[in-house]
């Protein structure tokens, strides 16, 4: 233990932490965050379910029936067949004509999800609001 | 004359001394609003419709997945299509204005979403909404 304790030793140069790359390092982050944030909003067709066990009974001049079958092939009425690019047309003209139609979508069993989901698509974007789904015979 | 030639003594800088709370600020609001996706079944490919609606409350979101090998999830845990009403159910009791989005595979058969469909109307949950993404 001889002279001077290490401890007491002062050195000279004024300590600090660099301040000056921090506005980077933070900007870094935020594009690190703006880069893998997604905006994942759940979107999707609405629609509004009639409640269980309801059966109401419906003139047949109002429903238009739209079958559509395991191929995807669209039936108007049980007498037209109509490519799906038609179909917005179609129905519009029906709708025009009464406009208590009620659009009742009827697919198979076996009809890919996709398929529906263009049908109803075409109904929706033709402006019809009472849009009924038939449950699939067995 | 030429005007521009004139030059000011006066030194001109940025201060960016406080570039780095800015930049933090920003960094702490996008950690805050960041939502990460909660549910995710992987493989399902959803299919694309131009009439869609985005929903604004997620919080009255319940999930169902069908996957194109006939497969029922709610949330992400496998169900059995029966066990749809009564868990649909308790739900709707619990938040009267439950919001139920069906995720279902482009290639799911219609018959199984069809039975989905009415275990959802047994259970009262009536608002229902077919996933899709936009069709661009």
């Amino acid at each position: 233990m001889a002279g001077k304790p290490e401890l007491a030793r002062r050195n000279k140069s004024n300590p600090e932490i660099p301040t000056s790359s921090m506005a980077d390092i933070a900007f870094l982050l935020i594009v690190f965050f703006l880069v893998t944030t997604t905006m994942n909003q759940d979107k999707g067709i609405g629609m509004q379910l009639p409640p269980a066990g309801e059966n109401k009974k419906i003139q047949k001049k109002n429903i238009c029936n739209v079958w559509v079958n395991a191929a995807g092939d669209i039936l108007i009425n049980l007498e037209q067949e109509v490519p799906l690019s038609q179909l917005r047309a179609d129905v519009e003209r029906r709708l025009s004509e009464n406009d208590k139609l009620i659009v009742s979508l009827k697919a198979d069993e076996e009809t890919p999800y996709n398929a529906f989901i263009d049908v109803l698509d075409e109904i929706k974007l033709s402006g019809a609001t009472r849009i009924s789904l038939a449950s699939p015979e067995k | 004359m030429a005007d521009f030639s004139k030059k000011s003594g006066v030194h001109t800088s940025i201060p960016t001394g406080s570039m780095a709370d800015i930049a933090f600020l920003l960094l702490i609001f996008f950690m805050v609003t960041t939502v990460f996706v909660r549910y995710r079944v992987t493989g399902i490919v959803l299919p694309r419709a131009e009439k869609v609606e985005e929903i604004k409350t997620r919080r009255h979101i319940s999930y169902v997945w069908i996957s194109a090998d006939r497969k029922v999830y709610i949330d992400d845990k496998i169900a059995q299509v029966n066990q749809v009403a009564p868990i649909f159910y308790e739900r709707r009791v619990q938040n009267p204005r439950l919001i139920v989005s069906l995720k279902c595979d482009t290639r799911a058969p219609y018959g199984l979403v069809s039975e989905v469909i009415e275990e959802l109307r047994k259970a009262d949950a009536l608002r229902v909404n077919f996933a899709t993404d936009r069709e661009r």
